[in-house]
């Protein structure tokens, strides 16, 4: 197999400066936007549709997210070594992603309408926000896509991409990109994945960064919460250097 | 027990004209911005009414608030912690913007440039929402003084919990305004629903705020609160609340809305209270002892005990002082003629009220008996049910008993000083009808009728000693739109870091304008200095002393940090 540059960029480099930009781009807006950072909700505006599409979407997303996680990060070797077969992984992994995608794609298409055809929430729409959204819903769209082409309608089998893109990915993570086992991989899921890293590149600077605070602490905290005022001098922490001297 | 002190405050609903001054200062002050259109952190509604939103008093529909649990513990009546991330992406109890109002305005425009025609131009209105026109058919007050409240109020949820002949000839006899705020709840249900953590509750004063950096508009808090006072900023995404104007109690100042109120009805002061038994006051069985529960908790500030207790818990004295000079602690608990709003949701409120008496007097007076009768009212405040009833519904849970009390003192209190204004002896048997002494109403009279801003307002100022000797430390140029504007950050105009409260600056230019001297001791403004002399503060003071002053600057003029 050969590999020519055009594919060391895409399997070598771009996953690469993706996560570095994603790393980068949340800690520096953490940092420097946590007033920005907000879910930015709409259901003031509306409530019907979002009853509907936030819960199917993002519940979706979730089992979508564990599916990659269990395909992605769980080499072929364990799920045989606990006796799961690769015809029951399979089935499995076909039948329920079908299921998590379905959901997916449905809560997508009803806040997409939603967000177009409901005035108030369509004119709180920024451009960044549009931007975000054709790139999520490609992303979405070319995996829900690669996975009824190849899977649901790919013959006996499916494609077994436990044996090209997980190793892969799971070589980018020891800094020693496996690039030659990406060159015959079906396009539908080359698309996903260069998608994929170009949202990476986006998430940090859009209100995709409302999925890294999801309250997971909340159930361990005491109801009430009690804080001092703060006895800092002025609103903002001083500059280096100007420190008041006590 | 562990002393804390919470700022509270109480309002004489006797005197609430309804004229919304407190609203609309309130309004300017601190929501007068894009995506707060809708937002009152102080509202003024009509009793018997539908409130601020619609029917927010209605908790089986809005679920606020808390709620006792089988086994005597309290959760919270929207779902316990496990509910809340579970309906997280979308909250079935949060109440949309139809249920406040759509904010709009006018096309002012339209009157100035429009072009000559046969017809006078209008100016249509707009939602601000949408930008679209609209048809204004609600807004915060749209039921003001019983406007078209002979199609609205039977949604009143206070009167539904009511018989029906009550409901209906309520509206001839009984109307009254109730100014509302933040309560700074004790045991507040918006800061338990928080997912993220953002809304405490201040340990130093007890008022309940927004992290504006930590929120991330879950907007439980919204569905928590069952006074429906935390709102969500559609702009920013994120939640806000009344502050009880922070800035302005740290420096001892009143809040905008009391400041500002015509009626002068409202109270500000401390109270000290045992936060070990918040929850056990919280979680009492009957609904009806939730008032008495309450006030069992709030702590005498003249008990030496509990002056010992307050200082091993750190209440510096000043505080101590202005907890024992409160006119909260004396109209809760030596009156008694304070009362909470709405007890029954389990929340301790902080804001309380005296029920207004005026509507029996007028009933009477109308009826051509003389309404400043001691014997008159009395007999009218045990008769007229409806008032006693809808006023039981609001601050006692139902029991009229402490609100027929409260009435009771308040005609008691009328009707003896009616007797002094007319030159005679203060009936001291009309006082101890009401279990008060003669000295006791005249007390309360002046506190209610004439108490002067310093007896209204006993707040004392935030310990920052440090601070008030500040000059401001520095001018927000943080993002275009220029010096203080705050303008747009990366991602917009919400982004970036917050326009700060310079709460310090506040203190520092309160305690400049109020002091005696020109200016701050110690600091010289060379911009003024002349170039002659030698002005205190120029320079470090000698250590050995002897040299300080010697050389007194001998330029004229009104210059800072010249000759003092």
């Amino acid at each position: 197999m050969d590999v020519n540059v055009g594919q060391i960029l895409l399997w070598g480099a771009l996953p690469y400066v993706s996560f570095a930009v994603f790393v980068v781009g949340l800690v520096w807006r953490y940092r420097y936007d946590k007033f920005g950072w907000t879910t930015r909700s709409s259901e003031l505006y509306e409530r019907r549709l979002l009853r509907l599409g936030s819960p199917l979407f993002h519940f979706g997303l979730l089992f979508v997210f564990l599916g990659h996680v269990a395909g992605l990060v769980i080499p072929k070797s364990w799920t045989r070594a606990v006796g799961i077969s690769q015809e029951a992984y399979h089935l499995g992994a076909t039948y329920i992603g079908s299921l998590a995608a379905l959901a997916l794609v449905a809560g997508l298409v009803i806040l997409i309408y939603r967000r177009r055809t409901t005035g108030a929430v369509f004119k709180a729409t920024t451009r960044n926000d549009k931007t975000m959204y054709v790139f999520l819903a490609a992303v979405i769209l070319a995996g829900t896509y690669a996975t009824v082409r190849t899977q649901l309608l790919g013959g006996h089998g499916g494609y077994d991409y436990r044996e090209t893109i997980s190793p892969w990915f799971r070589s980018l993570w020891v800094l020693h990109p496996r690039v030659e086992l990406m060159t015959s991989i079906p396009a539908a899921f080359a698309v996903h994945i260069v998608l994929a890293s170009l949202l990476f590149c986006l998430w940090p600077f859009t209100r995709l960064v409302h999925a890294f605070s999801a309250p997971v602490t909340y159930p361990l905290r005491p109801y009430v919460v009690y804080r001092s005022r703060d006895e800092r001098l002025g609103s903002r922490a001083p500059r280096r250097g100007w420190e008041r001297t006590k | 027990m562990k002393v804390m002190a919470q700022m509270s405050m109480v309002m004489n609903l006797d005197k609430c004209i309804g004229c919304h001054t407190c609203s609309v200062t309130c309004k300017q002050a601190w929501t007068n911005r894009t995506g707060m259109e809708y937002v009152w952190f102080n509202n003024v509604e009509t009793r018997p009414g539908l409130g601020y939103p619609r029917t927010y008093q209605d908790q089986d529909r809005w679920k606020g608030g808390w709620k006792l649990k089988k086994n005597g513990r309290l959760t919270l009546r929207a779902g316990g912690r496990w509910r809340k991330l579970a309906t997280i992406f979308s909250n079935p109890l949060m109440p949309s913007i139809q249920d406040y109002y759509e904010p709009w305005t006018y096309e002012y425009d339209m009157l100035l440039n429009a072009p000559q025609g046969q017809h006078t131009p209008v100016a249509k209105p707009k939602s601000l929402l949408t930008g679209d026109d609209m048809a204004i058919t609600w807004s915060a007050n749209w039921d003001d003084d019983l406007g078209g409240s002979t199609k609205t109020m039977q949604q009143d949820p206070v009167l539904q919990h009511m018989s029906e002949h009550v409901a209906t000839e309520l509206e001839k006899t009984f109307m009254f305004y109730l100014p509302r705020i933040c309560e700074h709840c004790l045991n507040p249900a918006c800061v338990a629903s928080c997912p993220s953590g953002a809304m405490y509750k201040r340990a130093e004063d007890g008022i309940v705020l927004v992290d504006q950096d930590r929120c991330r508009g879950w907007r439980m808090c919204v569905t928590g609160c069952p006074y429906k006072k935390v709102y969500f900023n559609h702009k920013t995404g994120k939640a806000e609340k009344c502050t009880l104007c922070y800035p302005r109690i740290e420096v001892g100042l009143p809040t905008v809305c009391s400041e500002t109120c015509v009626g002068r009805l409202r109270y500000l002061g401390l109270v000290l209270y045992d936060a070990d038994r918040v929850g056990t006051a919280a979680a009492t069985e009957s609904e009806t002892d939730l008032y008495a529960a309450q006030r069992s908790i709030l702590l005498d500030p003249h008990d030496p005990q509990v002056v010992a207790q307050a200082r091993r818990d750190g209440i510096p004295e000043d505080w101590i002082a202005a907890a024992q000079a409160s006119p909260i602690w004396k109209l809760i608990s030596e009156y008694e003629v304070a009362l909470p709003l709405h007890p029954e949701y389990r929340t301790l409120p902080m804001v309380w009220y005296i029920p207004p008496l005026s509507p029996v007097v007028d009933v009477v007076a109308s009826s051509g008996n003389d309404g400043e009768d001691g014997r008159t009212l009395f007999a009218a405040i045990s008769q007229l049910r409806i008032p006693l009833e809808y006023l039981a519904g609001l601050f006692t849970a139902g029991d009229t008993g402490p609100v027929e009390k409260v009435l009771r003192r308040l005609a008691a209190m009328r009707a003896s000083m009616r007797e002094v204004n007319l030159g005679n002896e203060l009936p001291e048997e009309v006082a101890a009808a009401v279990g008060m002494t003669g000295q006791q109403v005249r007390d309360m009279y002046r506190l209610l009728a004439i108490a002067k801003y310093e007896e209204r307002y006993v707040i004392p100022a935030a310990h920052t000693e440090v601070a008030a000797d500040l000059e401001e430390m520095a001018c927000s140029l943080d993002f275009e739109g220029g010096p203080g504007m705050g303008g747009g950050g990366p991602f917009g105009s919400t982004s970036g870091v917050p326009t700060p409260v310079a709460v310090e600056n506040f203190h520092a230019l309160a305690a400049r304008q109020t002091a005696d001297r020109p200016s701050t001791p110690g600091r010289v403004n060379l911009l003024n200095w002349d170039g002659n002399g030698n002005p205190d503060g120029l320079f470090p003071p000698h250590t050995d002393g002897a040299a300080e002053h010697a050389e007194p600057s001998d330029d004229a003029g009104p210059q800072e940090g010249g000759p003092r």
